[in-house]
């Protein structure tokens, strides 16, 4: 059995499917964070693999891209990470409950 | 083509006219608008005078221009196309004929005298500019009234001097009751207009046209349809013309919508004396003479116009007897006189209603300009006449000319007054109008008029005892300042009562072998009127002689019941106040008219525009339903943002569920 284009989209799946899983259960915001970046790489995998199955290079191009806006909104959730701990001296999303009325 | 037409010329002086006091209202407007009191007082002062001056000459050459053409011919200047819808057009025109003519010069002239008297009466005031632009202003109206060739143009001078009447009334609209006495004015009047809008609209129905002259010329040559014409089987001439009538007593002060010209008097006083004693007021009898060929088309129209002017005359005599205030005497007057007028229009004696207005025109004014320089000479202190007296020493010269006045108002021959007087009696009496006679009301409108004459007599002889004879009853403080008034305030008054004493040679009766004038050159303007029909016993001049008599017995009687009550025993006034304390009180209380009409009508309307509309209707249902639909609103959101809990990952938990509806939705979509 040779390896196709649907094993990797079964992988860029359950990629995301446990980035999505990470996001909702999680408590941390910091791991929040990181499921949310495995859920853009699952995205790339999608890019890459048809970029590759098609023949053409552009779905490359754009996981380039969306790395590059990865490492931008990491930069940004990490500031805001720091910026809520230091207000609130807590990681807890329970416990964090500003965004309210 | 009926003759009227063909005697119409046109000519394009007229707008002249119209054009100089309008031009002096932007003037004195602007003025007042941009500069306030820096502009210049003498600016203000000449500017007014010289532009009713200009406006009296053009009318003056109008004037002589027509007294040189045929009987039957007069002036019209079409100015613009004003509306036009359909049947209904109304342009702005303008019909200088005898009867326009003559009401032009009488407004422009006295209107001139006032002009030249306001700038000394207002010489202290700091509104200066301002005054004047409203008198200039009400003079534009006034004449567009006098000159409007259409009912719809008539109509807009109507309203426009009564705008101006209210903007002056309340010209120290500081003091509250002046604003209130303004107020009042423009509301009773509007009652009286809303009258004269359903009469326009009642003779445009059946006539189709607003103009006068197609409405007379159609009417000469379809006499008998018109008769013929009901509505609810009532004559359309008779409705018509008691709807017309009812914006009369607005505006002429007649019952029962006199109530607000006593009250007017709180403008200064050359406002009284132009606007609410000489020309605003006598519209109302104007508009009836206009209208002459409609109206005697209905007797009993016309009755009622003559009784309610008639009792009109009598009834605002007997308050005159009582009031204190200078002013508020003469208003009495004023209603009682133009009760005459309309005594005399509803007898079909059109030219002796307006004569009188004419010469009333003359002695009104004189007496109110009078009654304005004792005021100054009062520093506007006093306008008690019980508390004056004597100053016929200190004011010799307002005194004279206030004294040929008096005996113009009371009917002493040969002055003003007497020939107007004496010609409405005896018109009154020998009734053209047959629905008057046939049911004998011309002894009593007769007789109703005699005694108003009486009655005038015995209150004006009282108001001249009380201000200029006798011993001065005011403050020792007050009676050092008394002086003379200025020469811009005398000399206005020494023509006028040139005017009071000379005015009336212009219609004396042709009794005398004289041709009367005045008669015959208004004959042209009004619509041929029945012949009397009571022929008096075969001998008319007789009666008139004898009539004369008795009007001049009436009057010299007054008198001397005035002096006798009032210089020989002083005192008897306060003791039959005392034995009849119902009539005084009664006469001193106007009747309590004021009081009625406030409980009928004026409490009434407060209360339910108070309760009903303001209480309940704005505030429970208008207003009821916006705030519901807002509090709707809000208690939506209320329930809805108990979603939004703060807590990140509720949202999270939507947002993922909201993609996945929104998978779902697409993937049911395309398989």
């Amino acid at each position: 059995m040779s390896i196709g284009v649907a094993h990797f989209l079964v992988l860029a799946s359950v990629l995301f499917g446990l980035g999505l899983l990470g996001v909702l259960i999680r408590r941390n915001v910091i791991i929040i964070l990181m499921s949310i970046e495995l859920m853009l790489n699952s995205a790339n995998m999608v890019l890459v693999t048809f970029s590759r199955y098609l023949g053409d290079t552009t779905g490359q191009v754009f996981a380039l891209f969306v790395m590059v806006i990865a490492a931008c909104e990491v930069a940004v959730g990490l500031a805001i990470i720091l910026a809520l701990f230091r207000n609130k001296d807590t990681l807890d999303v329970d416990k964090i409950n500003i965004m309210k009325w | 083509m009926p003759q009227e037409l063909i005697s119409a010329v046109e000519q394009n002086w007229i707008i002249g006219i119209l054009l100089f006091p309008f031009l002096g209202f932007l003037f004195n407007g602007l003025g007042w608008l941009v500069l306030r009191e820096r502009f210049p007082r003498k600016l203000s002062n000449w500017s007014a005078c010289l532009s009713i001056a200009g406006s009296f000459l053009f009318t003056a050459a109008g004037f002589y221009l027509l007294t040189r053409e045929e009987p039957e011919t007069y002036y019209v200047q079409k100015v613009f196309s004003w509306l036009s819808a359909g049947e209904f057009k109304a342009d702005f025109g303008l019909m200088f004929d005898h009867l326009s003519a003559m009401m032009c010069l009488t407004v422009t002239l006295v209107g001139l005298l006032i002009h030249i008297y306001a700038t000394g009466y207002m010489g202290h005031d700091q509104g200066y500019a301002r005054f004047f632009s409203y008198m200039n202003l009400f003079m534009f109206m006034m004449l567009t009234l006098v000159l409007a060739d259409n009912l719809v143009l008539l109509f807009v001078g109507w309203e426009g001097v009564g705008l101006c009447s209210y903007l002056l009334i309340g010209f120290w609209y500081e003091d509250w009751d002046k604003a209130r006495a303004g107020l009042k004015a423009f509301v009773v009047n509007r009652i009286g207009d809303f009258g004269f809008l359903l009469g326009i609209f009642t003779l445009f129905l059946y006539l189709h046209t607003v103009d006068f002259i197609s409405m007379r010329s159609w009417l000469e040559v379809h006499s008998l349809e018109f008769n013929h014409m009901t509505i609810y089987g009532i004559k359309v001439a008779t409705l018509a013309g008691l709807f017309l009538f009812l914006g009369a007593t607005g505006k002429s002060a007649q019952i029962p919508l006199y109530v607000w010209l006593p009250d007017a008097m709180a403008g200064p006083t050359p406002v009284s004396a132009l606007i609410h004693a000489a020309t605003m007021v006598t519209a109302g009898v104007y508009m009836i003479g206009r209208l002459s060929f409609v109206y005697v088309h209905s007797p009993a129209a016309l009755a009622v116009v003559a009784m309610v002017g008639a009792i009109t005359a009598l009834y605002a005599g007997t308050i005159g007897l009582t009031q204190k205030d200078i002013k508020r005497v003469l208003a009495y007057s004023t209603v009682s006189q133009l009760g005459y007028m309309f005594l005399a229009m509803g007898s079909l004696a059109f030219a002796a209603g307006i004569f009188h207005l004419f010469t009333h025109a003359f002695f009104k004014a004189l007496l109110f300009l009078g009654a304005g320089s004792v005021i100054v000479g009062f520093h506007h202190k006093e306008q008690d006449i019980t508390r004056m007296g004597g100053l016929a020493s200190s004011m010799p010269w307002t005194h004279r000319t206030v004294f040929v006045a008096f005996l113009a108002i009371i009917g002493i021959p040969p002055l003003a007054g007497f020939w107007s007087k004496d010609e409405i009696l005896f018109r009154s009496l020998a009734n053209a109008n047959r629905w008057v006679s046939d049911y004998h009301l011309n002894f009593l409108l007769w007789g109703v008029g005699l005694a108003a004459a009486l009655v005038t007599a015995v209150y004006m002889t009282r108001w001249m005892i009380l201000t200029f004879w006798g011993k001065s009853r005011a403050d020792e403080e007050v009676k050092g300042h008394l002086k003379e008034s200025p020469p811009s305030m005398l000399i206005p008054l020494g023509i006028l009562a040139l005017g009071s004493a000379l005015a009336g040679f212009l219609g004396v009766p042709e009794l005398f072998g004289i041709n009367n004038w005045f008669e015959h050159w208004l004959e042209p303007a009004f619509a041929q009127a029945p012949a009397v029909s009571i022929t008096l016993f075969g001998k008319e001049e007789y009666i008139e002689v004898l009539l004369m008599v008795m009007a001049i017995t009436a009057g010299v009687l007054g008198l001397l019941i005035a002096i006798a009550v009032y210089i020989n025993k002083p005192g008897t006034a306060d003791r039959l106040a005392e034995q009849f304390p119902l009539l005084y009180k009664l006469s001193f209380n106007k009747y309590y008219v004021d009081e009625i009409y406030d409980w009928l009508v004026v409490r009434p309307l407060f209360w339910g525009s108070y309760y009903a509309l303001f209480r309940l209707f704005d505030v429970l249902v208008i207003d009821g339903f916006l705030n519901g639909l807002a509090s709707l609103n809000a208690g939506i959101g209320r329930l809805l943002r108990r979603v939004e809990n703060g807590a990140v990952s509720t949202y999270l938990f939507i947002f993922v569920l909201g993609v996945l509806a929104v998978l779902i939705y697409l993937g049911v979509t395309r398989f």
